[in-house]
């Protein structure tokens, strides 16, 4: 079984955010590895770990694939301290900026040219927000799209994948054969810390640095344009009160004053 | 005129008021189509539901796929109908299924995408809130037919009847959107409250409810208003995932958004910050949520909910 988990590197969470000429200003800004492409990382281990782990030279690996810049190695170096065998990193200056569809374009051709069964990605990035690459990955690749997967069970002997697929509207039950995409939510499982072992063999492990042109697609602008960008006013201090036994009259004062009532 | 086609949204088998809120945005670019997906047989049921905003035709679709092939079937269904009818563009609701739709049909049609749009205007220019509400950006789809999804609760929707003309589209949908397959279904539960992302008020409860949910229902149910919680509470079991808000749960922007014995960690808030006003009910006079609120009371919820909940009451009767 060879998985591909598909991360991305990312401003920190808490960091402030700015655009700047109509993207994301990612240089000054500390970049961490997605949180929620950590339980991507975390259940394609537990799935290989399942079937006879992953070995150098076994029949099983994880390689960690991603697009970004150069120094999104430090995010991969996370992934890969988890206890990932190797990575991908499409590296390309003329991707700088690029949109979920450049971004599903980049990543399928690396996929599908890798022999993986199985790809598993995070829901979504907590910058874009987009929520929408896993299900482009399939797309593009022809593949099952199994996303949203609170639980995943994969059986070698049938070559076949199923999920528990849980989002606003319920709860449902996928299978398909693989290849397929994965995506899982942050409930399925609680990443490993790096051990310093990890960390230690990390550094020693494989990143794969490509551009576009050994990739072999070429750069396309995005496809949706961004007019303008600007930020928005700052909440106005709002008022505190302290509650001495009259708080939830107050409450229900302001809520009148604001017509709520 | 321009035709603008949206995908009608259904909660079990009537349509939502986000049809409405997705024709009132499209209705400013041209005349508009509501596509309806539905199973063999049920497409009238559906169809007749979608009867609210400004929409002047409904395209109904049955096939058995939609149910056992999820957003893979839709989005061909949708792709299909793209390269029939050439729309001017398509608008769909944000929300898990229909960004992943949108997401394929782009890929599908070689189109622009543009997601979690707060407002769109006459010329398809898409305004959205990012880096948790804290930007304003605007943006237009610069190839193919636009395919924008609009967040539930940010347009205000033209709720007027009207009376569509149905037309019936027979369509097959390709091997290649089935390859994965839904064995069982189970909807969400719903109670009698309204729904979390079309609510005008929002009432949510955290770990400060120590697991008991009463006063923060209590306090819902006297301003008629839907009820939400922290993954902390969802976490601990004390209410169903399909009430959280935030980053991994719903994103909602009520007028009313009340954070009752919660933190603010900035998951939670990137689910709940665009609410217009927001009010806090928290213990702990440091905690983050406060920098949020327009009004804020320092305190214990189990008194202060109580007795707003009764002040609700008795100014209603
Ligand atoms: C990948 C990832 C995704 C996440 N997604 C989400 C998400 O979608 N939604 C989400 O909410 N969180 C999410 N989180 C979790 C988030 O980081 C916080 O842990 C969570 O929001 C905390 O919930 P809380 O505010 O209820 O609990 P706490 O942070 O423990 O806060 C409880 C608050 O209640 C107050 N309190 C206690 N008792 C009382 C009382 N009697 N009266 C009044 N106040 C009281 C306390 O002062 C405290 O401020 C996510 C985290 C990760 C890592």
């Amino acid at each position: 079984m060879k998985i591909a988990v598909c991360v991305k590197q990312v401003p920190d969470s808490w960091a402030e955010k700015k655009m700047v000429n109509g993207v994301l200003d990612r240089e000054g800004v500390d970049a961490v590895l997605n949180d929620l492409d950590e339980y991507a990382v975390e259940e394609a281990l537990r799935i290989v770990e399942a079937h006879g782990g992953n070995e150098e030279g076994g029949a099983n690996s994880v390689t960690i694939v991603s697009m970004g810049p150069e120094r999104a190695t430090e995010a991969i170096r996370k992934a890969l301290s988890m206890g990932a065998n190797d990575a991908i990193l499409v590296s390309d200056v003329a991707l700088a900026g690029s949109d979920a569809l450049a971004t599903s374009k980049v990543l399928a051709e690396v996929i599908k040219n890798g022999g993986f069964d199985l790809v598993i990605c995070g829901t979504e990035s907590t910058d874009a927000r987009m929520s929408v690459v896993p299900a482009m990955l399939a797309q593009r690749l022809g593949w099952a799209q199994l996303t949203f997967a609170s639980i995943v069970s994969v059986d070698p002997a049938a070559n076949t994948v199923s999920i528990t697929r849980t989002t606003e509207a319920g709860v449902d039950a996928i299978n398909a054969k693989l290849p397929a995409v994965v995506s899982v939510v942050e409930k399925i499982n609680e990443p490993r810390y790096p051990s310093f072992k990890g960390i230690m063999a990390a550094k020693k492990k494989t990143i794969d640095s490509r551009d576009l042109a050994s990739v072999g697609v070429s750069a396309e602008s995005a496809w949706s344009l961004v007019a303008d960008s600007a930020p928005r006013p700052p909440r106005a201090a709002g008022v505190k009160v302290t509650d001495e036994g009259n708080g939830g009259n107050d409450l229900v004062k302001f809520l009148t004053e604001k017509k709520f009532i | 005129m321009s035709q603008i086609f949206i995908l009608a949204d259904f909660a079990g088998d009537k349509s939502t008021k986000t049809t409405a809120e997705l024709a009132t945005a499209a209705a400013r670019n041209g005349s508009v189509t509501a596509i309806v997906l539905a199973a063999p047989g049920a497409g009238a049921i559906l169809a007749a539901t979608v009867k609210h905003g400004p929409i002047a035709n409904v395209l109904v679709v049955e096939s058995a796929d939609f149910a056992t092939h999820g957003v893979a079937a839709a989005a061909d269904a949708i792709s299909q109908i793209i390269a029939q009818k050439s729309p001017s563009a398509i608008l769909i609701a944000s929300h898990a299924y229909g960004k992943e739709v949108a997401g394929r049909v782009a890929v599908a049609t070689d189109s622009g995408i543009i997601t979690d749009a707060v407002d769109v205007a006459a010329d398809l220019t898409a305004t959205q809130l990012v880096f948790g509400g804290s930007t304003t950006v605007h943006s237009k789809v610069s190839n193919g037919v636009p395919i924008i999804t609009v967040r539930p609760n940010s347009i205000e929707a033209d709720l007027s009847d009207s009376s569509p003309a149905v037309e019936n589209l027979s369509l097959t949908i390709s091997d290649a959107a089935k390859l994965a397959t839904t064995t069982s279904s189970t909807p969400p539960v719903k109670g009698g409250r309204p729904e979390l992302t079309e609510a005008q008020v929002v009432v949510s409860g955290g770990r400060g409810t120590n697991g008991d949910f009463s006063a923060v229902e209590g306090f819902a149910d006297s301003l008629g208003a839907a009820v939400g919680a922290s993954r902390a509470a969802t976490d601990a079991g004390w209410y169903p995932h399909s009430h959280q808000v935030g980053q991994t749960g719903k994103t909602v922007s009520p007028q009313l958004y009340v954070a009752c014995g919660i933190s603010g960690a900035i998951q939670h808030r990137a689910g709940m910050q665009t609410s217009k006003t927001i009010a806090v009910v928290n213990k702990d006079p440091e905690a983050p949520i406060f920098d949020l609120a327009d009004f804020g009371v320092v305190g214990d919820l189990f008194a202060v909910l109580p007795q707003a909940t009764q002040g609700v009451t008795a100014q209603k009767s």
